[in-house]
């Protein structure tokens, strides 16, 4: 399969229905809140009125005297360990800064107490039940703040671990350096500098989190729950309730959307202690005001950057600082911050000479987590403005400027080894880069030459267009692993087990078409079941765009490895070389033409000679990442009257290798568009002087709906990543990576602004317009 | 309070408080395709029909469904035709936003002629979805138009 022009699929390629469109185009009740069990018991939590304080007294009698309160949890009868939230490979990668209840609380949102009673109404009436005296601390609502000189200390208690500097408020920092960038920039004939500072936002995935708990005949711990991360939950709430790996089991069923904000333990320890203590189920929803103020949030970040370039547009060196707000804790924070630079600047790789230094800081804030994108986001938006004004400063089109200095096949960047999750990274090359096309098929189908260029006009409305080139990865190489069972039924169907967890984007459906094009079979062959720790073997987790790349490698490993004792048990029956023995459409068939069916091949295995079981496991452990790459292009219309900036226009050219399922590999591309366009220009979080958001609801946390996007235009590239399953790469994150700076970049041409804080909303851009004079 | 409704064609006497929502009657009564995104009437997922016209059942109290009839996606007959462009044309990814998209578009199909992007797209304002970015469900929606004779 080296050669993709070769390569002839029967069902990896097509336009698949999803396995489980049906279930869920019809309502059956497949998502974690959906089933009732008698006897639930539903849980309310308290949450700190403070940024900042010290819990003194907690008196929680009046709650627990109330008819049909069952529990209240707090920090003086639960466990003190410490642990980090972030559903991460162990040992985490950061820092243990948090126990289930504290005696202090570091942002308006942290847990002080849970409720467990019959029913939600009587649990939230014995929350407001509870009296609690805080001695208020100083809050800490800054990046500048935080690293001021005698700034409070956030994490002062002595049990945390892995944490860079408490005393200084810094949770991790990260330092890399290639070359002598200061001495590169004096060689070059343009520098660029500019500094980029991007907002807060939250994932907003229509279904909020939701954890079931019960304790199944054995008496053995379930967890019900909306997870990217099961098996990670089940090491994680195994340690906190000090209870063995094997008393627990961790069901995901149907997920109502994630985006990295389900890769937090943030319910399962609770629901999990409440159902240990109390023998009975318990239920807990999040509200959708809890998801916005006590769940996760995208880490904001200054990012600076200076790019040095020769006057033909090579680059020469790059410097990029990047400051992390990580909030209340440090999930995530390192390595979100590692890969502001590790998804970003091997992009350009002809720059001998590049530096990267970064700080994670703790503020009494929102505590920043997994989101898509993953600190990439957040680092193109300066780094691809200031390629737009290197363009500019070089009289060059953007996109010429791209051609100059995207990495290509058959080369490498250092960042690659120097930089990964955390720590060193792995050293690769890069075996498939579609960028050429990307650049070349988007411009076409955007107009970029006819639209480029054109005078914006004097009236009030003006147009412009920007673009920008992107990359990010497929996993994390030599840390996630992800197994695939499949085993083989006397109808000549298969059962695809899976530890890979399917969070809406599709990967049970392509994970099972993988294994329906190796054992020669339609995908309604394939049972694929996925995500339960019982039942499915390992998997690393939803998460890092690892589920195609890492997930499907290991379901392609054990379907050929099926294929093979399918193979051999065929060979006796057709009494021929098992070597020359093709499997397809159902059928082993030999050279002569004689063949038998895989139901026969099964039910001789299962009944005849040499019974046993057709069957396999297989992991994958990555040995690289091969990145996606994209390139985007945006038209505008920004209103110098009321500051308002439509999108008119998005292309969004990509290069995912083989797209096992292209609907679901655009549907990707897209949703991941809409959401970052609502990042560039709509959502954030507003906070009052002490700290509280104030627009935690829908209506006020304005997310795009149907009407406030124009169609988003994706182009899938002909590509084939010669290591990856079928020849695909990952595409879950790389799009929302790209309408902050593609959107920026054209609100500069059809205005002459650079804008460089997100959201663009139109009191900003109104400002930032008068402040420079046009009109 | 006693409440007479039909859910689904089923005739439903209910014992509720009067401040229940219609979403959480439904949801206790074990309509689970009656999704509860916000409980604040903002992203259109609890969205049900209530004789025949799309409501988000989160806004409405269960009393004003008295000797009414309720269609929640659970009561569609087969599928749908908007159903099934929904599932061929890429309309469902977590599936969580699904049964009030596909409620609206009913609705939609059932009430207006003509349909083009920009009127599916004002139809579905209230409802959102976070993983497709509208695309492909405004696609399905007017494949499903198309069958019934829109151009």
């Amino acid at each position: 399969m080296s050669d993709p022009q070769a390569v002839k699929f029967d069902v990896v390629g097509f336009n698949e229905r999803k396995v489980d469109g049906m279930a869920l185009v019809t309502g059956k009740p497949v998502f974690a809140g959906d089933l009732d069990q008698p006897g639930t018991l539903h849980l309310a939590m308290l949450t700190s009125p403070h940024a900042h304080a010290r819990i003194r007294a907690i008196d929680t009698s009046a709650a627990e005297a109330m008819d049909g309160v069952a529990l209240v949890l707090t920090h003086r009868n639960t466990p003190a360990t410490r642990y980090t939230t972030a559903g991460q490979g162990y040992p985490e990668p950061s820092p243990y800064d948090a126990r289930m209840f504290d005696d202090k609380v570091r942002f308006v949102g942290d847990r002080v107490a849970v409720v467990a009673a019959e029913s939600k109404a009587i649990a939230e009436a014995a929350v407001e039940a509870i009296s609690v005296e805080y001695e208020v601390l100083e809050p800490v609502l800054s990046i500048d703040a935080a690293l001021a000189e005698g700034a409070p200390v956030i994490h002062d208690e002595p049990d945390s671990t892995g944490i860079w500097d408490a005393a200084g408020n810094v949770a991790a920092a990260v330092d890399v350096r290639v070359g002598d960038v200061d001495a590169a920039f004096d060689d070059c004939d343009v520098v660029v500098e500019t500094t980029t500072e991007t907002q807060y936002a939250q994932h907003v995935p229509l279904e909020p989190h939701v954890c079931r708990s019960y304790l199944d005949e054995h008496g053995r711990l379930v967890l019900y729950t909306s997870t990217q991360v099961p098996f990670h939950a089940r090491r994680i709430v195994a340690r906190l309730l000090d209870v063995p790996i094997h008393r627990i089991r961790v069901i995901k069923p149907r997920l109502g959307g994630g985006f990295g904000v389900k890769q937090e333990v943030l319910l399962e320890d609770v629901c999990g202690l409440v159902t240990l203590r109390t023998g009975r189920p318990a239920l807990w929803e999040y509200t959708r005001r809890e998801e916005f103020v006590s769940s996760r949030t995208r880490h904001p970040f200054r990012v600076r950057v200076k790019v040095g370039a020769m006057s033909d547009g090579t680059i020469h060196a790059v410097d990029l600082d990047a400051i992390e707000n990580t909030g209340a804790y440090g999930t995530h924070s390192l390595t979100v911050l590692s890969n502001a630079g590790s998804k970003t600047l091997p992009l350009y790789n002809r720059a001998p000479h590049v530096r990267f230094t970064g700080k994670a800081v703790y503020t009494t804030m929102p505590v920043g987590g997994a989101y898509r994108g993953y600190g990439a986001t957040q680092s193109y938006f300066a780094l691809e403005t200031a390629l737009d004004e290197l363009a500019r400063r070089l009289d060059m089109d953007p996109v010429d400027l791209r051609r100059r200095n995207h990495i290509r096949e058959g080369e490498t960047s250092p960042i690659f080894a120097e930089l990964g999750e955390g720590r060193e990274g792995v050293a690769m090359t890069i075996n498939s880069c579609g960028l050429p096309d990307c650049l070349t098929e988007g411009m076409d189908a955007f107009g970029w030459e006819e639209k480029r260029g054109r005078r914006p006009g004097t009236g009030p409305l003006r147009r412009g267009v920007g673009m920008a080139t992107f990359m990010q990865g497929s996993g994390i190489p030599l840390i996630d692993m992800a197994a695939a069972t499949i085993k083989m039924n006397d109808d000549g169907s298969f059962n695809l087990l899976i530890g890979a967890t399917d969070l809406g984007t599709g990967s049970d459906t392509i994970l099972g078409q993988i294994a329906a094009e190796v054992l020669g079979v339609p995908l309604d062959h394939i049972v694929v079941y996925s995500s339960d720790t019982d039942m499915t073997p390992f998997d690393t987790g939803a998460y890092a765009s690892s589920t195609t790349y890492v997930s499907g490698k290991a379901v392609e490993k054990a379907a050929i490895q099926v294929r093979d004792q399918i193979r051999s048990v065929a060979q006796k029956m057709l009494d021929t070389d098992a070597a020359l023995l093709s499997v397809e459409h159902g059928t082993v068939v030999a050279p002569d033409g004689r063949s038998v069916t895989l139901g026969e091949v099964c039910t001789r295995a299962f009944y005849g000679a040499d019974q046993f079981q057709i069957a396999a496991t297989a992991s994958s452990v990555p040995e690289e990442s091969p990145p996606p790459f994209l390139a985007c292009f945006a038209e505008v219309e920004v209103d110098v009257a009321t500051g308002i900036v439509r999108v008119l226009d998005f292309v969004a050219a990509v290069d995912c290798g083989t797209a096992i399922n292209p609907i679901m590999a655009e549907g990707q591309m897209e949703g991941a568009i809409a959401n970052g366009i609502g990042y560039a220009l709509t959502e954030r979080y507003e906070f009052t002087a002490t700290g509280r958001m104030r627009n935690a609801d829908l209506a006020r946390y304005k997310i795009p709906g149907p009407v406030d996007l124009p169609p988003i235009r994706v182009l899938l590239v002909d590509s084939y990543e010669p290591t990856g399953p079928m020849g695909a790469k990952s595409i879950a994150e790389i799009g929302i990576n790209g309408p902050i700076p593609a959107i920026a970049n054209a609100i500069y041409d059809a205005v002459g602004l650079r804008l460089t804080e997100t959201p663009f909303t139109p009191e900003a851009v109104w400002r930032a317009l008068q402040s420079a004079g046009i009109s | 309070m006693r409440v007479s409704l039909t859910v689904d064609g089923v005739a439903r006497d209910v014992d509720v408080d009067p401040g229940a929502s219609l979403m959480d009657t439904l949801r206790s009564l074990g309509y689970a395709s009656v999704k509860n995104g916000c409980d604040n009437g903002d992203c259109g997922s609890c969205a049900v029909l209530l004789d025949g016209r799309a409501v988000n059942a989160c806004l409405v109290f269960t009393a004003h469904a008295d000797g009414r009839a309720v269609t929640t996606v659970e009561g569609l007959i087969d599928l749908h035709p908007v159903q099934r462009t929904m599932l061929d044309m890429g309309g469902i990814q977590c599936g969580f936003c699904t049964p009030g998209m596909v409620m609206l578009a009913v609705d939609l199909l059932e009430h207006s002629a003509d349909l083009d992007e920009d009127r599916v797209r004002d139809a579905l304002a209230g409802n959102y979805c976070r993983c497709t970015g509208y695309v492909k469900q405004v696609e399905a929606i007017l494949a499903a138009a198309e069958e019934r004779g829109d151009e």
